[in-house]
């Protein structure tokens, strides 16, 4: 991280548990991170690694009965997580945008995309219709959908499931947020679908000086558009640092197993290299480190204490295999 | 000794036109979606042969023709020597049914959630009068669930209590029970996580080698083709447009779609290089644009691409249907 950037939300301790009948389920285990002003953060992770639920607690959407109990969350030097629903809601569409994965789910199908955007302009922006209307064909021509001024009286069955999630890029853009989520935003898409998409999110937020923080579990999609990663394992963060030193000098043992577990074009194996057995339940987790049946470097004290968040020189790492000075 | 599959000119087109009362009134035409269109290729034994494409591209529904899950419009199967689509009778294709098997992508819907996985597998078993005594069934099961790293302890589970990687290793158990020859694999790590993906492919490749198996593998991903198969073939609205081995579509692809698909492919070795994303999107194969179906969205096609359809004609390494390409134009 550099010196003069200046992070816009922090995220500190962070715990979200979720109580059922046989105890209390813990989905976020005390991780802490940080966005900067501008800079695209990806966290991920495999099924059940908890970062969806990272993202829903930074915007104040976690299912119930889950809740955040414990750590902080700061957004532009003010603490979010404890904020009530009314006042959230300001910050939500406002302040942050979020882009969820099925654009089918996240656009009304009964009302035209232009009632949409407008009523979220106009939430936010206080213009009146015919400014709000220009507004939003002016986000929808930005965000690449031809001919704006007549698709935005169409329904959303009306577009395909590239432009859809277009459209929802729109809608997060709307009030020009400081912070956008994006939580698997490609993953329902075709492959060349996924790379315009991702080549617009990454202009866009570009320009508008926009932080993301991009959740998926799907690596490629990081190395192309992410300044940083974090990687989630069993509710914590096993590393985190600028996406070149972990993709290709990764340092948890959850990293390196899972970046050669991962096929590459042109690469030339008879096996590729599998980590046994598979992320624990909720309920199962170990003692120690979460990771240590599956590690293949795992020593005595990985199996009784977790290992706590270290600096590494520009990472930030979990693992006892790198004690703190 | 001749290819295990070929399969010649095969289509298949679906009906969705609207109700006739709806098209009477509306005096609409009835609406033809052709899923495949005169589709041929060969697969030798022991081979994997990939077909890849996106959504929509034809690939799933090639994948049920040739385990005749759909009957073909046009075209023939050919399994082994036997001309496959034209059997009719259910009691001719037994034999042959028992040595091509399916493995599903979806492996929360694959498995009855009322059966025990021992029922599940014991299916293939009985269906085909294989085995019938309890005794032989289970030492039968017991081999196949511990071919698939699994126990026989999991054989009285029920298929809820299995994380994903391992229904799909229960459907590869069972479509191994029959001792099949041919497996048509329609996107089986698709659903699964990258780690377990790794677990899934490592072991669809042991057994190949193992059993002797042929595999048709139907994928989207072109990282998980590039790793295990032989030959691919690329759709596109039905189409086969580029046929090659392996290595060669890789690193020498010559159909334009081809190329901006490998192009679209996130480059995790973060060599930096510009790429630029595909233009547009697949069109509705209801009405597929005129000549070759990819030439609103190619930087190649002329007047020619835009009234004549292409065919598949061979190019020294692959087969390739574009005009541009048998111009010498790229």
């Amino acid at each position: 991280m550099t010196l003069d950037k200046k992070p816009i939300l922090s995220v500190n301790n962070l715990q979200v548990e979720f109580p059922t009948r046989k105890g209390n389920l813990v989905a976020v285990n005390d991780i802490s991170f940080e966005v900067n002003e501008g800079e695209v953060l990806g966290v991920v992770g495999e099924s059940g690694a908890g970062k969806s639920i990272t993202g829903s607690s930074i915007i104040g959407l976690i299912d119930p009965p889950g809740r955040i109990t414990g750590g902080q969350i700061n957004f532009l030097d003010q603490r979010i997580d404890h904020l009530s629903a009314e006042e959230m809601r300001t910050i939500r569409g406002k302040e942050i945008g979020m882009v969820f994965q099925d654009p089918l789910t996240s656009l009304n199908p009964l009302y035209r995309i232009g009632r949409q955007l407008t009523e979220t302009i106009q939430t936010h922006l206080h213009l009146d219709d015919k400014n709000a209307r220009l507004q939003a064909i002016n986000l929808l021509a930005e965000v690449g959908i031809p001919s704006p001024e007549i698709r935005i009286d169409h329904y959303p069955h009306q577009f395909s499931g590239g432009m859809r999630q277009r459209v929802v890029i729109a809608l997060a853009l709307c009030a020009n947020p400081k912070l956008i989520i994006a939580d698997e935003p490609t993953t329902a898409l075709d492959v060349s679908i996924q790379a315009q998409i991702i080549a617009l999110l990454k202009k866009l937020c570009k320009e508008h000086k926009t932080a993301v923080i991009l959740i998926t579990h799907d690596m490629g999609v990081i190395a192309e558009t992410a300044d940083r990663v974090a990687v989630m394992y069993a509710g914590k963060m096993a590393e985190i640092g600028n996406v070149y030193d972990v993709i290709k000098k990764p340092k948890h043992p959850y990293t390196v197993g899972l970046m050669n577990s991962i096929p590459k074009m042109g690469q030339d194996t008879e096996a590729l290299m599998q980590i046994e057995g598979s992320m624990p339940r909720l309920n199962e987790i170990p003692q120690g480190c979460a990771f240590h049946p599956r590690c293949n470097q795992v020593m005595e004290q990985c199996k009784k204490t977790v290992p706590p968040m270290i600096k590494l020189e520009d990472s930030n790492i979990a693992c006892w295999l790198y004690p703190s000075k | 000794m001749g290819p295990i599959l070929k399969v010649k000119n095969l289509s298949k087109h679906f009906d969705v036109s609207p109700p006739l009362i709806t098209r009477l009134v509306s005096r609409e035409e009835k609406s033809i979606l052709k899923a495949v269109e005169g589709i041929g290729f060969e697969i030798q034994q022991g081979e994997t042969v990939s077909l890849v494409g996106e959504s929509g591209c034809g690939k799933s529904t090639v994948a049920r023709l040739v385990v005749k899950l759909y009957e073909p419009t046009n075209g023939e199967i050919f399994f082994g020597n036997q001309n496959f689509s034209s059997i009719k009778s259910r009691k001719e294709l037994k034999p042959i049914r028992r040595r091509i098997q399916m493995i599903f992508q979806d492996p929360y819907a694959s498995l009855n959630p009322r059966w025990r996985v021992f029922d599940i597998i014991a299916e293939p078993l009985r269906a085909h009068g294989i085995i019938s005594d309890k005794q032989g069934l289970k030492r039968r099961i017991t081999e196949l669930l511990e071919q698939v790293s699994l126990s026989s302890a999991d054989s009285e589970k029920f298929p809820h209590e299995f994380s994903g990687g391992q229904r799909q290793r229960i459907s590869i158990a069972r479509a191994l029970a029959s001792q099949p020859d041919f497996l048509v694999c329609d996107e089986p790590t698709s659903a699964l996580d990258v780690s377990v993906q790794a677990q899934i492919l490592n072991l669809m490749k042991k057994l190949q080698k193992e059993l002797g198996l042929t595999y048709l593998f139907i994928s989207h991903d072109l990282a998980v083709v590039s790793h295990l198969s032989d030959k691919v073939g690329v759709m596109y609205l039905g189409r086969l447009v580029e046929w090659a081995d392996t290595k060669t579509l890789f690193q020498a692809p010559k159909h334009p779609y081809t190329k901006m698909l490998l192009d679209a492919i996130p480059d995790l070795n973060l060599s930096g290089k510009a790429r630029t994303p595909v233009a547009g999107e697949v069109p509705s194969p209801i009405n597929p644009p005129s000549g070759c179906h990819f030439h609103p969205r190619c930087p190649w096609s002329n007047e020619r691409c835009r009234t004549e359809l292409p065919t598949l004609m061979d190019q020294q390494q692959q087969s390739v249907a574009c005009h541009a390409v048998e111009e010498n134009r790229i």
